[in-house]
């Protein structure tokens, strides 16, 4: 049996990598994807003061510390049984979009979207940002960096710094918005509307209007039937920040709708000796291995798994641009590489929901702290970027954490993440036969879910360098490939 | 590849990523940056491998940022050699300069977590008590993933360094400063950190009265009076203990500073900064302290370890817990 190993170049570092082993023939017998590093937050968070917890869990993931600070602050509220103010929970949610607004343009632009944008067989060297200015123009390019730029300074603003914000407290937030920082949000969340639409326009252009990368969107290799899961609002419209947990079928049928408080009923993690990840499942299902369809519980989140798992967006543009996604590809969408185009509809959405927010009469209160309450047990659920992140917390009388369980949004994807390798693998190497194209696209099957292994390893952030090395049944390197 | 210029490097071990947005963040600098310097090695970015820069001939890269701890052999071994290839190493933000909130795994060992991690999460569905291991057979082969270590080390541990530049993540005025440093060739003395010699009260725009305090508030069970040091209201800052540079943006929201920029000037530690700090201010302004009351002002500060040194307990004269075997 041959052994073909995708490896980052940091083979040192500790990050992501994936082994696929070729049958005699030459054909893809198996693929495994790898996460080799555990940082065990769950314990060490053990004894912490609990006001601290939005702090010390923005650690997990520097790409993605709002959603944890808010996943926290939110375990707090329920653990200290208050409601925030109604004020506080729209500056929370305008922070969120914030935080959506610079993560969907740092995957789509920096990280994912260069596959598409440059092309999938580009030359590697140009598969990046550069690449893409290039492609879509300087002038594009400079929007690019800006409003990226304007999602951290609307994070900033509200939270004391973007990465690793500090605003959060059980009840309510640290600091009201004045009406000046308000005028500047409105200004940059109002020009991200536009600079949305502009990125969909480059998709459609560049991305659908290329039949050939149509079809390869619904190619059989990059298409994986699972069920979907999302947090939604009372009509079921997708929400980031608050509401029910919503699981469809893969028929798209509703299957499950839960308060996050009882997420323990219908989600279990099985363990796998040779990974560090664990692998989350729908209990009424159950874990049988990695295989997809109705029969068994894996399931997908992110910006696919949350407009899957939704009647549509509560926003008008991104509603329309909803419509058009599944009037072209049906419903739901199974087709791994359209979370690229789910991200840029959910871009638009977050954008438009912030200018709603920032104009909203009641965003500059100063009522925005209620008194927490004894402390108790408590679970928070926000949409992270890449998919829905679960904190739940036990808190002692005095209120020293005694018990903390985390699912991080990438974990929630890692079956689906391991069988869209394998499939990928399986549909694009033949007879033994590996070439860089055909290696881009296997990681292109990973590259859309924009896993942020940063929440165990942090190997999306850029481009994975691969190094493949072919073995044959008896472990002769019989060919290396780099690049 | 231009002779005259800078020859840079990038690398990240164990860490979250918010360094890397972090450098991202100086946005158009960035070109500044460009213009003054080749990128040699960047894994975020670019596609240069292990295997080139293990090519490169002893002090080819001019500097070296690094960032994130050290907690796997791998990591230990990128350090060394990325030590062994650059004239200059910085270790870039808390986790390489102190070991940052990871650090805290310093309080249990490798199995400690991996138990609770793999079999005691509620979530856990795992009946066979499986846990991950180095090696694991499969039926197509074996799947190795590396061990990590009982104990977080920072960079400074682990390899010789040059400079720090503090902060979770550092702050993006620090990054311009150092890079304009490095551009004009006026690096301060080895050893040095890249940051004003002032602590975070400086940069407050609060206001002290040199007042006792006797009570201790939690952050969530009190809202602070405007314009007050957030430490005389009893809340626990530690700006008092902590190298400035940031801009004291966490007090800008209202929040206390908890620590991430590393102690201040002249101080050994942060914990041992703060705690010495605290030893002044706690206490009752009209009479002298009993040992009872020491001890009842003392009991009100909860979990002392996670306060004190949040973002440092390996760089620390703790450095890490002692495990009863």
């Amino acid at each position: 049996m041959k052994e073909i190993t995708i490896n980052p170049i940091t083979r040192l570092e500790g990050h992501g990598n994936i082994s696929i082993f070729l049958n005699d023939e030459g054909e893809v017998e198996n693929a495994y994807l790898k996460i080799p590093e555990l940082r065990g937050f769950e314990k060490f968070c053990e004894g912490r003061r609990a006001e601290i917890m939005p702090l010390l869990t923005t650690r997990i993931c520097g790409v993605c510390p709002v959603a944890h600070h808010f996943a926290s602050v939110k375990a707090l509220d329920a653990a200290f049984n208050v409601e925030p103010t109604s004020t506080a929970k729209k500056l929370r949610e305008l922070m969120y979009e914030g935080y959506i607004i610079y993560d969907h343009i740092l995957h789509f632009f920096y990280l994912g979207g260069p596959d598409f944008i440059v092309g999938p067989d580009a030359p590697p060297e140009k598969r990046n940002i550069l690449g893409v200015i290039e492609k879509a123009g300087l002038e594009i390019g400079k929007e690019v960096i800006k409003h990226r730029a304007y999602g951290q300074k609307i994070t900033a603003i509200l939270g004391g710094k973007a990465t690793h914000p500090v605003c959060g407290l059980p009840g309510g937030i640290s600091k009201a918005l004045s009406e000046e920082n308000r005028q500047e949000i409105e200004k940059m969340a109002t020009s991200s509307v536009e600079f949305a639409k502009l990125s969909l326009k480059l998709f459609h252009d560049i991305v659908l209007g290329n039949s050939g990368y149509v079809d390869l969107i619904k190619s059989d290799a990059y298409t994986i039937k699972t069920y979907y899961m999302g947090q939604v609002d009372e009509d079921n419209k997708v929400n980031f920040y608050d509401g029910k947990i919503r699981v469809v079928d893969p028929n798209g049928s509703e299957f499950l709708k839960f308060e996050p408080k009882d997420y323990l009923t219908h989600i279990g993690e099985h363990v796998e000796p040779w990974t560090y990840s664990k692998f989350p499942f729908l209990k009424k299902i159950g874990w049988k291995g990695l295989s997809y369809g109705a029969d068994n519980g894996v399931y997908r989140v992110g910006p696919l798994g949350r407009l899957n798992a939704s009647d549509g967006m509560a926003t008008p543009l991104a509603q329309a641009e909803f419509e058009v996604m599944y009037k072209t590809l049906g419903r739901p969408v199974h087709g791994t590489l359209a979370f690229h185009w789910a991200r840029l509809i959910e871009l638009l959405y977050a954008a438009e929901r912030a200018v709603e927010l920032v104009k909203d009469p009641e965003i500059t209160s100063t009522n925005i702290r209620n008194k927490p309450g004894e402390p108790g047990e408590g679970v928070g659920v926000v949409e992270a970027a890449r998919g829905t992140l679960y904190h739940h917390y036990v808190l002692d009388k005095d209120a020293l954490v005694k018990d903390v369980n985390l699912i991080v949004a990438t974990t929630n994807n890692y079956p689906a993440i391991c069988m869209s390798i394998r499939d990928a693998a399986k549909g694009l190497i033949h007879e033994g036969k590996v070439d860089q194209g055909v290696l881009n696209k296997v990681e292109m099957a990973f590259r859309a879910y924009d896993p942020c292994f940063a929440c165990a390893t942090h190997a999306a952030i850029g481009q994975m360098p691969l190094a493949v090395k072919v073995y044959d049944s008896q472990k002769n390197l019989l060919q290396t490939l780099q690049r | 590849m231009s002779k005259n210029k800078l020859k840079i490097a990038f690398y990240w071990a164990a860490s979250c990523g918010g360094c890397e947005i972090a450098v991202l963040d100086i946005n158009e600098k960035i070109l500044e940056v460009v213009q003054i310097a080749d990128i040699v090695f960047w894994p975020v970015a670019m596609d240069i491998k292990y295997k080139d820069v293990q090519a490169m001939e002893d002090k080819y890269i001019d500097i070296t940022f690094f960032n994130g701890s050290i907690r796997n052999s791998e990591q230990e071994e990128m350090a060394k050699l990325l030590r062994q290839k650059s004239k200059t190493l910085v270790a870039f933000g808390s986790c390489a300069h102190e070991g940052c909130v990871p650090g805290l795994a310093n309080l249990h060992d490798s199995k400690e977590i991996l138990d609770y991690v793999y079999t005691k999460e509620k979530s856990v569905v795992n009946p066979e008590g499986t846990i991950p291991q180095t090696e694991t057979q499969v039926k197509e082969g074996t799947l190795d993933i590396p061990r990590f270590y009982d104990t977080v080390k920072t960079l400074a541990q682990t390899v010789d360094v040059d400079y720090y530049i503090p902060g979770c993540p550092p702050p993006v005025k620090l990054i311009a400063e150092a890079v304009d440093a490095i551009a004009a060739g006026k690096l301060p003395p080895k050893g040095s950190v890249l940051a004003p010699l002032k602590a975070v009260c400086d940069e407050c725009p609060r206001k002290r009265e040199n007042k006792k305090i006797n009570k201790i508030y939690r952050v969530h069970e009190k809202v602070p009076e405007p314009e007050k040091c957030l430490l005389e209201q009893g809340i626990i800052c530690m700006g008092i203990a902590t190298r400035s540079g940031c801009g004291a943006q966490c007090l800008q929201v209202d929040m206390p500073c908890t620590g991430c920029q590393g102690p201040g000037p002249n101080m050994p530690e942060t914990g041992a900064g703060m705690i010495t700090a605290l030893a002044a201010i706690l206490g009752y302004d009209e009479k002298n302290l009993s040992p009872e009351d020491v001890e009842k002002l003392m009991s009100q500060i909860k979990d002392p370890v996670g306060t004190f040194y949040m973002y440092s307990l390996p760089a620390s004269i703790l450095r890490r817990k002692v495990m009863k075997k």
